[in-house]
């Protein structure tokens, strides 16, 4: 047990063990426990409130756990600041809303956290920068600004931007919800060519062919807790529990 | 043609232009000025109004107004119009108050290097780092040794020779550029998730808001010498500056404050996840779409804080309105306030304009949210 241990630890890239958090007196997260390996690809669904998107935000500090341990690429998220920083250069995320920076330009929102966070010199920022927004297929929109793009765009800017800082991990805070229904695939697109690379991913998402297609694990979340999570053709086909089946029956017409 | 079942192809109806009513000088009219039956009258009341008021301020301010001479003889033969010569006489103080005549080419040129800079910033080189960095630092420090002297072979001018618009742009300038980051600080600080940093920075724009500023500049010459050791002088001027600065940064923090307000959470959030720390989201992040939110604030502040100006005199300073205040009390001049006082109004608006103006370029520069 005790040898064993630093090799699992070594091969997970997220650990979350007993974590709780409270809103004020609203308890959103119970008990709640993941173990994500290195390259596992993960999608997180659930009806709203039920702390998806609370529990990856955690991952990432941008909400603060009051009670368990999580683990994050082996360094354990505290309030010290300084780990909590290099967690974050380490952990893409990307939000629903996009949130790209609109007063810089597309190759500025990309370049920004290259150059100020890792030092790294403008030139090769830049040329890493076209190197994803290529991936992206994007490249010939780099001197606009945000807020000149679509949607669809944007997120893909916003994925392209969290690539840049070469990330371990990616979170995905429900990225397709707030695009036109046009957009959606050329995200979805995205997102499947960054897991056929072998991305360790946590998708919150209700795309349930997305989670078809690239999901080791799909996770169900309810009140806070963890309800079911399995593999996606066993957790589709065979739900274990009634309130997973009322749930897909719901979303899947 | 014949394969009822082919799909109907879908050609896109090209744009037509606007109705002709909606476009030309007659368009225009119809829309602005005569668009229904009550803006018709507003319309014919306002010209009217301009008939009534128009050609009575242009025969006093212009036909019958006097120019010429240098004393009062000739204006009292013409007295339905102003008096330009009184200004004119006395144009010298009004723009440098007792500054030594020799060395009065010293604000001129100040003048013109902050004049060039702050045109330069707002229409040419918006963005140009270099050019903002030299007018915030760079200048103030030649502007200091140009019109206080006593270094590099330049005669000292001491601060109580110096007067009329000299100083009411000094003090509204030292103003502006120092309780801008002053501000800054103090809305960072109100923001601040440390309780001692933030409630200093509560009771400090609390208190110096809950005063007007003429209270603020009384205490600053009479109550500060008094804790002040025996025989130390404090320079007036020096005062003055002390007490518009922190009076305007009050103000500031909280307009500031406002624009961090607007920004929304996943600015703040977006950054975060990218790892940039506390001082970088807020100087690359974070204040340059808050300050550009409140730049008409902002503008608001320093507009008022110019005209604020004038109320230096309680502390013993001449500004352009205590100047032209005392010229008027001139036995040589008595009887031409209304003349010295216009000109001053004028002279405010004209600087209080061009703030303005400077601000909607800057607005304009900057934006780059290409809403439709």
């Amino acid at each position: 047990m005790t040898t064993a241990k630093p090799a699992t630890s070594e091969r997970l890239a997220v650990e979350l063990s007993d974590v709780n958090k409270w809103y004020g007196e609203f308890h959103v997260l119970r008990n709640v426990n993941l173990s994500v390996h290195k390259g596992e690809r993960i999608v997180i669904c659930g009806p709203s409130g039920s702390g998806k998107s609370t529990m990856i935000r955690c991952i990432n500090r941008l909400e603060e756990h009051q009670k368990g341990k999580i683990v994050v690429d082996g360094i354990e998220l505290t309030s010290d600041l300084k780990r909590i920083d290099e967690i974050r250069r380490e952990v893409g995320m990307v939000f629903q809303h996009f949130n790209l920076f609109p007063h810089l330009t597309v190759l500025q929102n990309c370049t920004l956290a290259p150059i100020y966070v890792r030092g790294m010199p403008k030139k090769d920022a830049e040329e890493i920068a076209m190197k994803y927004l290529k991936r992206v297929r994007i490249p010939e929109q780099a001197n606009k600004f945000p807020g000149q793009l679509s949607g669809g765009q944007q997120q893909r800017v916003a994925i392209a931007r969290s690539l840049c800082m070469s990330p371990k991990i990616m979170l995905f805070d429900e990225p397709t919800s707030a695009l036109d229904p046009e957009m959606v695939k050329e995200v979805l697109d995205t997102m499947v060519s960054l897991a056929e690379e072998g991305m360790t991913m946590l998708c919150v998402t209700h795309e349930m062919g997305f989670a078809r297609q690239v999901a080791n694990r799909v996770i169900f979340m309810d009140r806070g807790e963890i309800v079911e999570q399995n593999e996606p053709n066993e957790f589709f086909s065979n739900p274990k529990s009634d309130r997973t089946k009322l749930f897909l029956s719901q979303i899947l017409h | 043609m014949t394969d009822q079942s082919q799909a109907h192809v879908f050609t896109p109806t090209p744009p037509q232009p606007p109705p002709a009513n909606m476009v030309g000088v007659v368009g225009w009219l119809r829309a602005n000025l005569f668009n229904g039956w009550f803006n018709s009258l507003l319309t014919v009341f306002s010209l009217y109004l301009l008939y009534l008021t128009l050609p009575p301020l242009v025969s006093w301010a212009f036909i019958n107004a006097t120019f010429s001479g240098t004393d009062r003889t000739m204006c009292e033969a013409s007295p339905h119009g102003a008096c330009w010569t009184f200004i004119k006489m006395r144009f010298n103080q009004i723009l440098f108050g007792f500054y030594p005549e020799g060395e009065q080419w010293r604000p001129i040129v100040t003048f013109l290097i902050g004049l060039g800079g702050l045109i330069g910033t707002a229409f040419r080189f918006a963005g140009k780092r270099w050019l903002v960095l030299f007018m915030l630092t760079g200048f103030p420090i030649i502007a200091f040794f140009l019109l206080a002297g006593g270094y590099f072979g330049l005669t000292e001018v001491e601060t109580a020779k110096w007067g009329g618009l000299t100083v009411t742009l000094v003090v509204s300038v030292t103003g502006i550029v120092a309780s801008f980051p002053i501000g800054i600080m103090l809305a960072l600080g109100r923001r601040s998730q440390m309780p001692i940093v933030r409630s200093a920075c509560v009771v400090f724009i609390e208190v110096v808001r809950g005063v007007p500023l003429i209270s603020v500049l009384f205490m600053a010459s009479v109550m500060l010498p008094l804790f002040l050791p025996e025989g130390m002088t404090f320079n007036k001027l020096l005062r003055a500056l002390v007490g518009v600065t922190l009076f305007t940064a009050a103000y500031m923090a909280e307009v500031v404050r406002g624009g961090l307000q607007a920004v929304p959470k996943g600015q703040y959030e977006g950054a975060a996840a990218l790892g940039l720390g506390y001082w970088k989201m807020m100087i690359l992040i974070i204040l340059p779409q808050a300050l550009k939110l409140v730049i008409p604030s902002i503008v608001n502040s320093f507009i008022s804080l110019f005209k604020d100006t004038t109320l230096v005199y309680i502390v013993g300073l001449f500004d352009v309105l205590e100047i032209i205040r005392v010229s008027t009390k001139d036995a040589n001049w008595i009887g031409f306030e209304k003349e010295g006082y216009v000109f001053a109004a004028l002279m405010f608006w004209v600087f209080c304009f061009a703030m303005s103006r400077v601000s909607l370029r800057i607005e304009k520069r900057l934006d780059t949210s290409h809403r439709k």
